[in-house]
């Protein structure tokens, strides 16, 4: 039995992604507001299938209020949001999240392979334990981003880029076809870099569609094929030789007087 | 100079065991809110539930346990949401609007017990804090040999019966739901996305912790339920790092400390010589508190002995760093 709370009479197999179906993600007129204050505010967008897509902006610009009203986290004002052409509670098992690293208490009595098999409980459903082969698909997984090793070990003794890592390895045992990651190079050593940005490029190969949360300009264009330009509202969206611009991100990061991207955060 | 044997099955085995049950229950749905860090849940819930008894009484006008479950099950579920509200609404740290809720709800309670007994109604605001494990009597069994007769354990007092019912739903919930409380609490939001309700497994959590509150507490009361939900699943934390093992431990630390803790009431006092005995309810929420001393003390990995050791360890080799 899977889990399909708030939709109990859907039984459809949720639909494959195919090149000329649905887009893996499109947002129509989403306003999400905290408090009275609008956070996101009137947000059109349409992401193409394939590749690997930056969400960039400011502090405060909605970035991971974006993700969190995609997926369903926070409450929606007005606009709808679909993932292959079908409202999200119907496509769960398509969608693969990496939460931020500080959102959750890594003092928790679990292992590296227990964290990163609670990505398959989708897969798993009510009533029915974690059987050998979610296991083996978990280990599989933290192979893939250099973690076996760490596989028994409590979460809070690892380190935060090993941390990081696990989390990704959560999200590649969920096998979705679009991935939401929420700063997955935030305070990151540079093997968990190199780790997180070949699993990236390895997703984009096999076809995946991740939207990734960004902060260091200096890299997008190295790392992304798009960007979407945020704050509060969409600025820009398109490949990232196109929207990288000075001009764009200078509007983007509210009018101040932006340096080039090669010249941010560099000294 | 030990009781004699009909005396021990007559008094204070049917305490005991509603002591180890009571402890035993709560310990296990106790993980759930140490792990979520509302540890003032239990605080909150077990005062939240008294206006609930005493409208369930005051409705049903007896002392039937049915009704004052489900008037505090009612005021539990209103604390629930209360809480949630004034956390959203005054923006408020969630302890900070629990604090709020549950003083309210408790002093709502109290003035309603003074006023019930204001007409004649029997109702003690003493024995909700203290319980009143002493006056649990099994009068059934006269001996040993008694206990072969089923008729002996059908005339089991309510309290124990009501505790081993409570004990069973938690165990079995838990045990259902296992993995999905694992997710909800570690990560809600990635339990949200992958279709499990977290925000209903939270206020499931609430309300089992809240049956239980209520069957511990008449025989208990609530400053012993208030140290079962938090003491062994806290020093259970401190041993282990797997969550399994730590509600498994968790449970039998709870049991331990309602035997030693009855023990050294009801026996303690007699061996040095005294003719009184102790308040049991008190003495095992003094032993739970004990068990966690030491768990901070000694837990291997945790515990304070164990770092130090580990530090001295770091200072002749640092070459060695696991």
């Amino acid at each position: 039995m899977q889990y399909l709370w708030r939709t109990p009479g859907s039984r459809t197999a949720p639909e494959e992604a195919s090149p000329i179906g649905p887009p893996p993600l499109e947002i129509r007129g989403l306003t999400v507001a905290y408090h009275r204050r609008p956070v996101l505010w009137n947000v059109d967008y349409a992401a193409p299938p394939g590749g690997l897509i930056a969400v960039v902006g400011p502090n405060g610009a909605g970035k991971s209020t974006l993700i969190k009203a995609c997926l369903g986290l926070v409450p929606r004002v007005s606009g709808a949001v679909e993932v292959f052409g079908r409202p999200i509670a119907k496509q769960r098992r398509l969608i693969g999240y990496v939460p931020q690293r500080e959102s959750v208490d890594w003092d928790f009595p679990v292992s590296a392979l227990d964290v990163v098999a609670m990505g398959r409980y989708g897969k798993i459903g009510w009533f029915r334990p974690v059987t050998r082969a979610h296991k083996e698909a978990a280990l599989h997984a933290l192979e893939r981003v250099g973690m076996a090793d760490f596989a028994k070990r409590q979460i809070g003794q690892l380190s935060g880029g090993q941390q990081q890592r696990v989390f990704l390895a959560r999200a590649l045992a969920q096998e979705a076809q679009l991935y939401f990651m929420d700063e997955p190079f935030a305070g990151v050593d540079a093997a968990t870099e190199r780790a997180v940005l070949q699993v990236l490029r390895d997703l984009d190969a096999a076809g995946r569609t991740v939207i990734c949360v960004h902060h260091d300009l200096q890299t997008v264009s190295d790392y992304f094929d798009h960007a979407l330009l945020l704050n509060t509202r969409v600025v820009a969206q398109g490949p990232v030789g196109r929207v990288m611009t000075p001009d764009l991100l200078s509007r983007t990061y509210g009018g101040r007087p932006m340096p080039a991207p090669a010249a941010v955060e560099a000294s | 100079m030990m009781p004699d044997v009909q005396e021990f099955l007559q008094i204070d085995a049917p305490a005991l065991l509603a002591a180890v049950l009571a402890c035993a229950a709560c310990a296990l749905v106790g993980n759930f809110l140490v792990l979520r860090r509302q540890g003032m849940m239990g605080d909150a819930v077990s005062h939240a539930i008294l206006p609930g008894i005493v409208g369930g009484f005051l409705v049903a006008g007896t002392r039937e346990t049915l009704p004052m479950m489900l008037g505090a099950l009612a005021a539990a579920a209103l604390a629930g949401l209360l809480i949630e509200a004034v956390r959203r609404l005054g923006r408020l740290e969630s302890g900070a609007a629990m604090g709020v809720v549950f003083t309210v709800m408790f002093a709502a309670g109290v003035v309603m017990i003074e006023q019930a007994s204001a007409g004649g109604v029997d109702l003690d605001a003493d024995c909700v804090l203290y319980g009143q494990l002493e006056t649990i009597l099994w009068l059934a069994p006269t001996g040993w040999d008694s206990l072969r007769d089923p008729a002996v354990w059908a005339a089991l007092p309510r309290e124990v019966l009501t505790l081993a019912a409570v004990f069973a739903l938690c165990a079995a919930l838990v045990g259902l739901f296992y993995k999905e409380l694992k997710i909800t609490t570690f990560d809600p939001a990635l339990a949200s996305t992958l279709g499990i309700p977290a925000g209903l497994f939270h206020y499931g959590v609430v309300l089992l912790v809240a049956a239980t509150a209520i069957a511990a507490f008449e025989a208990v009361g609530s400053i012993l339920v208030i140290a079962m939900l938090i003491a062994p699943p806290a020093a259970a934390r401190l041993l282990t790092d797997r969550l399994a093992v730590q509600i498994l431990l968790s449970v039998a630390l709870g049991v331990l400390a309602a035997l030693a803790g009855y023990g050294a009431a009801a026996f303690g006092p007699m061996l040095l010589g005294a003719s009184h005995s102790l308040n049991a309810a008190g003495m095992i929420a003094v032993a739970s508190g004990l068990i966690l001393a030491l768990a901070v003390l000694f837990g291997p990995r945790h515990g304070l002995l164990g770092r130090r050791r580990a530090i001295g360890r770091l200072r002749r080799d640092p070459e060695a760093v696991a």
